[in-house]
């Protein structure tokens, strides 16, 4: 089944066309990862889907084309974590998460006792509970990457979609994130578009990988498939080596080109 | 919740005392301690001699009660529009006087005046509030498309200076139609100086509408304003329509401010003064912001008046002059504290 569909999206800024006809279709549960260099359109393609550029053609939720105009009916179906959040400093880890019932609170009305019993569980399933009460500014940068998260989650979208989500974070912290991710794509069935740039983490966790350059589709498949020294050097302008691993991971190695 | 309610509780306790205080202080009439006796004898069933003669009564009732009054209107308006504009424009510097909206609503005010005021007398509805309103509401504008157009939005001295540079325009020209129009000059700078000192109940029921309905629609908005605090975009990703909320609540905040702008005059300071201390005192939600500033921004304005009519006694400082005072260092310690976020 058809979970998330993209059909002739096209995205320009001042007359410059940074998304070429993006074509897509995602099933249920299914991870894809926009790769290509900065500038290839990734972002575009996510804040088409999240409604923050305006784009021509159509997305389309479980076949059925996101409307227009209504920002909330888009918000319960689509979650967006995006490269760097805005985080307001001296605001609670509970009502930041709060913040994703935004779109089943009605405009003028309060958070039911659902929309708190619904961050009250997403604060337990990501381990937050104790930090509840503590403002945000007291957080560490791998916490208020799950706290991103989690706020996503109490959005209860079935789609998910994660710019850039490890960028600022060191090595543990990336797989922490990329675990907790992954896991709650396979309880939930969330379906995830991310863009990534660290090659290696994107083919290990993504079951499809679509590589951009300037706008366009160039590349897709497996990791396998797409990570591979010419289509690299080709599309990067880098020169890298490609390593694959026994279980399966492949793995995307930058050289050094100059003398040692 | 429970410390929440204490503040309210606080908040409207403070009112409370602010006001009755206020009315007890003047160079005429009665002696101070027989007036809330007066004030409870005047309830029904209540029978308290508290002898205070009927001229006296006339002084409390008719000359310090409406500006008792109208202060705790202004202020409260001041303080919550100032909150507001904090929050759409997501910066803790912003204040309805820094934005342009008093200079605005001043040119506004200055060309009704210039352009036979006597003629309006008749109409009814008073142009004057209409014509601050036009002036105010197109000041923040300029300031805000101006403030905002170069590179990030986020910039927060542009935007203050933005606001210096239309103040400073909506100054000149006032200054200019003033020149041509000599005869108004009087008429105008009693205006732009305040008429705390000479409120009336009629000036009480000329902006209350203005103010009540401004602040309603500013507190229906206090969940959204908390949502804006993650930016645009994210707001937006939750479901926000984010151009539409700031432009209602940028609308409300500059009609409430200058309606009382044109009752009272310019007074600077209260909306980041009071707001902020709100913040200091019960967080940063705009839940608690919002209406604890209505509460607290009235009692501020009504105990600031107080100094303004001892202090030159028996002349009046302008009450300007005072917020200023505490306000402008207020604001400096701002500018040396402040963090990203409101």
């Amino acid at each position: 089944m058809t979970a998330l569909g993209f059909c002739d999206v096209r995205v320009s800024y001042d007359g410059t066309e940074a998304v070429q006809s993006f074509n897509d279709l995602l099933h249920s549960g299914e991870w894809l990862c926009l790769i290509g260099p900065n500038g290839a359109g990734k972002s575009s393609v996510l804040r088409a889907a999240a409604g923050l550029v305006p784009y021509s053609g159509s997305i389309a939720i479980d076949q059925k084309e996101i409307p227009a105009t209504s920002v909330r009916w888009r918000a319960q179906h689509i979650a967006y974590v995006p490269q760097s959040p805005q985080i307001p400093l001296d605001m609670n880890v509970f009502d930041y998460v709060l913040l994703g019932r935004n779109p089943y609170v009605r405009h003028f009305s309060w958070e039911s006792k659902h929309d708190r019993d619904v961050v009250g569980g997403v604060l337990d399933r990501l381990d937050l509970a104790t930090f509840a009460r503590r403002p945000l500014g007291t957080l560490s940068g791998g916490e208020v990457q799950r706290l991103v998260i989690a706020r996503a989650l109490a959005q209860e979208a079935p789609v998910l979609l994660l710019d850039e989500p490890t960028s600022a974070l060191d090595i543990g912290h990336q797989q922490q994130a990329l675990e907790l991710v992954d896991s709650l794509r396979r309880e939930q069935g969330l379906t995830i578009v991310s863009a990534m740039h660290d090659l290696t983490l994107a083919g290990m966790y993504a079951d499809r990988l679509v590589l951009m350059h300037q706008g366009a589709r160039v590349a897709e498949g497996t990791a396998k498939e797409v990570l591979q020294p010419t289509v690299l050097s080709e599309f990067y302008g880098v020169s890298a080596r490609v390593h694959h691993e026994d279980d399966g991971t492949v793995v995307v190695i930058p050289q050094r080109t100059s003398a040692r | 919740m429970n410390r929440n309610r204490t503040w309210f509780v606080f908040g409207g306790v403070l009112l409370l005392l602010a006001m009755i205080v206020g009315t007890m202080i003047g160079p005429a009439g009665p002696t101070w301690w027989r007036i809330p006796l007066e004030f409870l004898n005047r309830l029904p069933f209540v029978q308290i001699d508290s002898g205070v003669s009927e001229q006296d009564w006339n002084i409390v009732w008719l000359i310090r009660t409406p500006r008792v009054v109208l202060a705790a209107i202004v202020g409260s308006m001041l303080s919550i529009s100032g909150a507001s504009y904090q929050g759409v424009f997501r910066n803790p510097l912003v204040d309805p006087y820094l934005l342009g909206v008093a200079a605005g609503a001043g040119l506004g005010a200055t060309v009704v005046f210039a352009f036979q005021r006597g003629a309006t007398e008749n109409w009814i509805v008073d142009p004057l509030p209409l014509a601050a309103f036009i002036g105010a509401l197109v000041a923040v504008l300029i300031t805000y498309v101006v403030g905002t157009a170069f590179g990030a939005t986020q910039s927060t001295t542009t935007l203050i200076l933005a606001g210096v540079a239309v103040t400073s325009l909506a100054t000149s020209i006032q200054a200019f139609i003033l020149q041509r129009n000599t005869d108004v000059v009087r008429q105008v700078y009693s205006w732009i100086l305040g008429r705390l000192s000479s409120a009336t109940w009629g000036d009480v029921r000329l902006v209350l509408p203005y103010v009540l309905l401004s602040t309603g629609v500013l507190l229906m908005h206090r969940r959204l304003l908390d949502v804006l605090r993650v930016g645009d975009d994210e707001a937006s990703a939750l479901g926000i329509n984010v151009r539409r909320v700031r432009l209602i609540v940028v609308l409300a905040a500059t009609l409430g401010t200058s309606a009382v702008v044109a009752v009272s005059g310019l007074i600077g300071f209260v909306g980041i003064i009071v707001p902020h201390a709100v913040r200091l005192l019960a967080g940063a939600s705009y839940r608690m912001v919002l209406p604890l500033s209505v509460l607290l921004g009235a009692a501020f304005l009504v105990f600031a008046d107080i100094p303004s009519r001892v202090l030159a006694n028996p002349a009046e400082t302008p009450i300007g002059v005072v917020t200023a005072f505490f306000g402008a260092p207020f604001f400096l310690y701002l500018l040396r504290t402040r963090n990203t976020s409101t």
